[in-house]
């Protein structure tokens, strides 16, 4: 394991997304909390990246910006060449629909559609056909080991398995990136090991690009490099190569 | 069924409890507003069935005062007036004052000529016409109180003083199902031969000439011809349109309707609050899920045609159903309040104001939720609570 300076780390090689000088606050009150000062830094195609840091260190608003639902104060953020924080908020929308795959902590899936429904629903957005969109989501949700649940309610599965159909969901749209925040938050541990393992197959077998925000040690040590945010030195990133 | 409609169905099914109490809420506003405005718009049936040519000539000083029965005469001698009759309000007490119904003493021969939508079978017109103390009773007072031909039934006067004997000749219907049949018909010939014994100064009066005209294009002279005959006489007279009388008599009771209308829109904007507080819970409630959809790229617009679509058909359906109810609520109402209401009949205008109502309250109610759920950050609406 080496541990470098994010400055020289930067390669520029193979680079996806490229965030440059980013800044980012928060109003509470009266009051304005510096989150993200002046942040450079690269992630590379394929990469599977852990974000960690204690609480309130940035690293959600980081993985919000990349993931274009939220945008930066100043600075720039280049993902696969655009500069995602220079389109309007439809066009921002169409971007993430077919850029972005998302995997949150509480899964977030509709709870009055079935797994099947569930992991088609980003597809209802692009201009493919129902039995299309029917194929596709079995598919994605067999690549997850759940191909005997497509009927079931998210009531109805355990959380590790709510949690594998939002990964079929995120991966239903062959997005370029996928954001992970600490999907195993709120896993029991062979859950978390069963949902890590799928993340890791994606990165490693299908090439998907994948930035995780985790707190937990266990789960950073499945990305293939760990960065962590520290609060108060916003512009310093320590990096952790595990390849 | 796509997606969408799947997600909005689902969702409205999703607090059954909820949905089934603001159903239930909306059925009976809806139901409410209905009913009201038809007791509205039935209170005006005399006025919307008056028939143009026929003209009504009163006391000048008020229709509770009488007429003499000599100007049925001069009326008819005016130029223009085809046919003359005249009706007297009774006012009887049928065994108990709460037994309200309309009585009134007729000219048997020519009242009926002239008021075509009663319908009397001819027997019973012939046995009217016999027999003295005869009366004809519409359908529905019939119905309420048991009457048929041979019966003989006493009222108790409360206008013209004594007890009072008729003889049920038959049953009239109406044309249409707005004529009033819960009315009784008995002969001014039989009124007027009694008070002349017993109260001689009500005697050889009348309350009302109905007077028929030949023309539509003579109806304003002729009103001004009667009027003339009688001024600075012991009883000037006024006479109008059938339209126009029956407009001054709804016009007494008119803060009566001023306020069944009023409370028939407060019921629609109580259920307005009830739903719009329903929707604001509902779409609090989802704030994470609506966050979810426009992350994963779906619109604001998306995302609030889906709160207005679920509001909207809630409120279709609370207001279909109220729809429903209407006609048979509105029915039995009419049978419990006896007289009063001889038919309440609800109107195509009455079911399409209910459907609008319905439907405006849904969207109304899916305003600021839509509002709130179309513009909250995804950031922020993630970190709601589920």
């Amino acid at each position: 394991m080496t541990v470098v300076h994010i400055s020289e780390a930067r390669t520029g090689e193979d680079v996806l997304i490229a965030l440059s000088d980013v800044s980012k606050s928060y109003r509470r009150g009266a009051q304005i909390v510096p989150v993200l000062a002046k942040l450079t830094f690269d992630i590379r195609r394929k990469e599977f990246l852990a974000l960690m840091g204690p609480s309130g260190s940035g690293k959600s608003t980081m993985l919000n910006l990349i993931a274009g639902i939220d945008s930066p104060d100043k600075g720039s953020i280049r993902v696969g060449g655009e500069d995602i924080t220079l389109l309007p908020e439809a066009e921002l929308a169409d971007w993430r629909a077919a850029n972005v795959g998302f995997i949150f902590q509480f899964y977030n899936l509709m709870p009055v559609l079935t797994a099947l429904e569930n992991v088609e629903l980003p597809l209802t957005l692009t201009s493919l056909g129902r039995r299309e969109r029917r194929d596709r989501a079995q598919l994605a949700l067999s690549l997850v080991g759940l191909s005997d649940r497509v009927k079931h309610l998210p009531s109805e599965l355990s959380g590790g398995q709510q949690q594998r159909v939002a990964i079929a969901r995120a991966i239903v749209t062959d997005p370029t990136v996928l954001v992970a925040d600490e999907p195993t938050g709120d896993l029991d541990r062979q859950s978390a090991k069963e949902v890590l393992e799928i993340m890791q197959r994606l990165n490693r077998d299908m090439g998907k690009t994948i930035v995780m925000v985790t707190h937990d040690h266990r789960a950073a040590a499945h990305a293939k490099r760990i960065m962590s945010l520290e609060k108060g030195d916003l512009s310093y990133l320590v990096e952790q190569r595990l390849e | 069924m796509s997606q969408w409609l799947t997600l909005v169905a689902r969702n409205v099914l999703r607090h059954r409890l909820r949905t089934s109490l603001t159903l239930v809420g909306l059925i009976v506003a809806i139901l409410a507003f209905g009913v009201l405005q038809t007791v509205v718009k039935t209170w005006y049936a005399g006025v919307d069935g008056a028939v143009p040519s026929r003209l009504l000539t009163r006391n000048a000083i008020s229709f509770a005062l009488p007429l003499p029965k000599s100007y049925q005469k001069r009326i008819s001698a005016v130029e223009g007036v085809r046919r003359v009759t005249h009706l007297s309000w009774f006012g009887g007490v049928y065994k108990d004052s709460k037994n309200f119904f309309p009585q009134f003493a007729i000219d048997a021969a020519t009242y009926l000529d002239m008021f075509p939508e009663i319908l009397v079978p001819d027997e019973v017109r012939h046995a009217f016409l016999r027999e003295r103390r005869g009366a004809i009773v519409g359908r529905k007072l019939a119905k309420r109180y048991g009457f048929k031909p041979g019966d003989v039934i006493q009222l108790r006067g409360t206008i013209f003083p004594g007890n009072w004997e008729f003889l049920i000749c038959g049953v009239f219907d109406g044309r249409d199902p707005k004529t009033d049949t819960s009315q009784l018909f008995f002969r001014w010939d039989y009124l007027n031969e009694t008070l002349r014994l017993r109260s001689k100064a009500q005697a050889d009066q009348v309350g009302v000439f109905a007077v028929d005209v030949a023309s539509l294009d003579s109806v304003a002279d002729v009103s001004q011809a009667i009027d003339e005959i009688f001024r600075n006489s012991l009883a000037e007279t006024l006479t109008e349109t059938e339209r126009a009388f029956q407009i001054g008599f709804v016009k007494q009771t008119e803060a009566i309707l001023i306020s069944i209308r009023v409370v028939s829109f407060v019921v629609i904007f109580i259920i307005l609050a009830v739903m719009a507080n329903t929707m604001a819970m509902t779409a609090r409630e989802r704030l994470r899920e609506y966050a979810t959809l426009k992350a994963i790229g779906f619109s604001p617009g998306y995302v609030a045609r889906l709160i207005l679509a679920e509001s909207v058909l809630i409120a279709s359906i609370g207001g279909a159903i109220g729809i429903g109810l209407t006609p048979p609520v509105a029915a039995h109402l009419a049978e419990l309040s006896a007289t009063l209401f001889p038919t309440l009949i609800v109107s195509v205008n009455t079911v399409m104001l209910q459907a609008l109502a319905a439907v405006v309250v849904g969207i109304l109610a899916a305003a600021l939720p839509m509002r709130r759920a179309a513009r909250v950050s995804i950031v922020n609406g993630l970190r709601a609570l589920g």
